[in-house]
């Protein structure tokens, strides 16, 4: 059992990378990866709302909608579930953690547009997890999310002081780079 | 502006992709082959008219302090639409393209032309808006999709060319190729905007 988990936690974080293999959660990988310091806020508000939203998720869908035989309104509850759920987390942060809200206040909108956390949501559920197999996958991918975010980062303020064409400024070069690293992603395939 | 442009402005000017880089997720996650990237196309462009079209006709009814999530469940609802029935009549097409059905509910291009336009026009208006942006990403995807599967599978709708299939760069079809090509593709969008108008 014990086992079992960390190869899901392993699998999620290197071979099956929410960015980099699955391509999930462009948007803010491309947008919020200019400096290293906004990619470290966004990377842990990602972890803390992924955790969040599928054990939520896992909970409605298993306790809710199957027992009444309402599977077709998965797309439309998942939806609003995170989007209430980024909504309350926001309030909450603000209320009891101002300096975390400092920190992670200006992303945690921008999570609900996240695919990334409604893609987790969904796979999860499809691949028949329980809730302890469903939360070692999301905190898997909300890792690795944060390792492809924060790698970026770091290549991103090295190429501003780089001469590049100028057509290939901004999002060309970034999704070259983002295609070199997913390539060396892929080394870690044999790992598991 | 005309209708005709109102149509035409998505398919390259504006195209919701290349330009206006919403919606990127899907078009990286499912151009690896033409078939695809067409069935993606249309499944998205389906909810893109209706979404439009519904928001256009409530714009007057729905309060504006709540009308994003009031977008969400009308999109959310024909993404439920769509997703019954390409499940339905082509499970195989439903199988390839997986939990981006589902995703096209957080689709950026939808909630975006939600916003952006449907909810400021009329319902004819909104439908051509709807047509012209839904033609433009499944162009996107197509130009996306043709240089993946040419160059990973050495296929075109998956028949054989004949010089390409030969060692096909397997590479291409998998994550690192769709970033390479798209990257590769808004520089050259880029370069033939800056050499000569558009």
């Amino acid at each position: 059992m014990g086992a079992e988990l960390i190869a899901i936690f392993i699998v999620a974080i290197f071979i099956e990378n929410v960015v980099l293999s699955q391509i999930l959660g462009l948007c803010p990988f491309i947008g919020v990866s200019s400096k290293i310091d906004s990619a470290t806020g966004m990377g842990f508000a990602v972890i803390f709302v992924l955790l969040l939203a599928s054990v939520v998720t896992w909970s409605i869908q298993n306790f809710v909608l199957v027992p009444l035989q309402l599977e077709y309104l998965q797309t439309i509850s998942f939806i609003l579930i995170i989007a209430s759920l980024v909504q309350f987390v926001e309030m909450v942060v603000r209320k009891t953690a101002p300096a975390l809200y400092q920190s992670l206040g200006v992303f945690l909108p921008l999570i609900t547009t996240n695919c990334a956390v409604l893609g987790i949501s969904l796979i999860n559920i499809k691949r028949g997890y329980n809730l302890v197999e469903a939360v070692a996958n999301a905190a898997g991918a909300g890792i690795g999310f944060f390792f492809a975010l924060l790698i970026m980062a770091g290549i991103r303020e090295r190429l501003d002081i780089c001469e590049i064409p100028e057509s290939m400024k901004g999002a060309p070069i970034a999704f070259i780079t983002a295609g070199l690293l997913a390539t060396a992603f892929m080394g870690f395939s044999g790992l598991v | 502006m005309n209708p005709i442009q109102q149509l035409t402005k998505g398919f390259w000017k504006d195209n919701p992709i290349f330009v206006i880089g919403l919606g990127l997720c899907p078009a990286l996650a499912v151009s690896s082959s033409l078939s695809n990237a067409v069935g993606m196309g249309i499944a998205a462009t389906f909810v893109l008219i209706g979404s439009n079209m519904m928001i256009s006709l409530l714009r007057h009814l729905v309060p504006s302090k709540i009308r994003i999530p009031v977008y969400i469940v009308i999109i959310a609802t024909f993404v439920t639409i769509i997703d019954k029935m390409i499940a339905a009549y082509s499970p195989a097409l439903s199988a390839s393209l997986g939990i981006f059905i589902p995703l096209i509910v957080v689709n950026c291009i939808i909630l975006g032309r939600a916003e952006a336009f449907a909810n400021k026009n009329g319902v004819f208006d909104s439908l051509l808006d709807a047509i012209g942006m839904g033609i433009g990403f499944t162009i996107a995807l197509c130009c996306i999709a043709f240089f993946r599967e040419l160059l990973g599978e050495g296929k075109l709708f998956g028949h054989a060319m004949p010089f390409f299939s030969k060692d096909p760069a397997l590479i291409m079809i998998m994550a690192p190729g769709g970033f390479i090509v798209f990257g590769l593709l808004i520089a050259l969008k880029r370069l033939m905007a800056s050499k000569g108008g558009n």
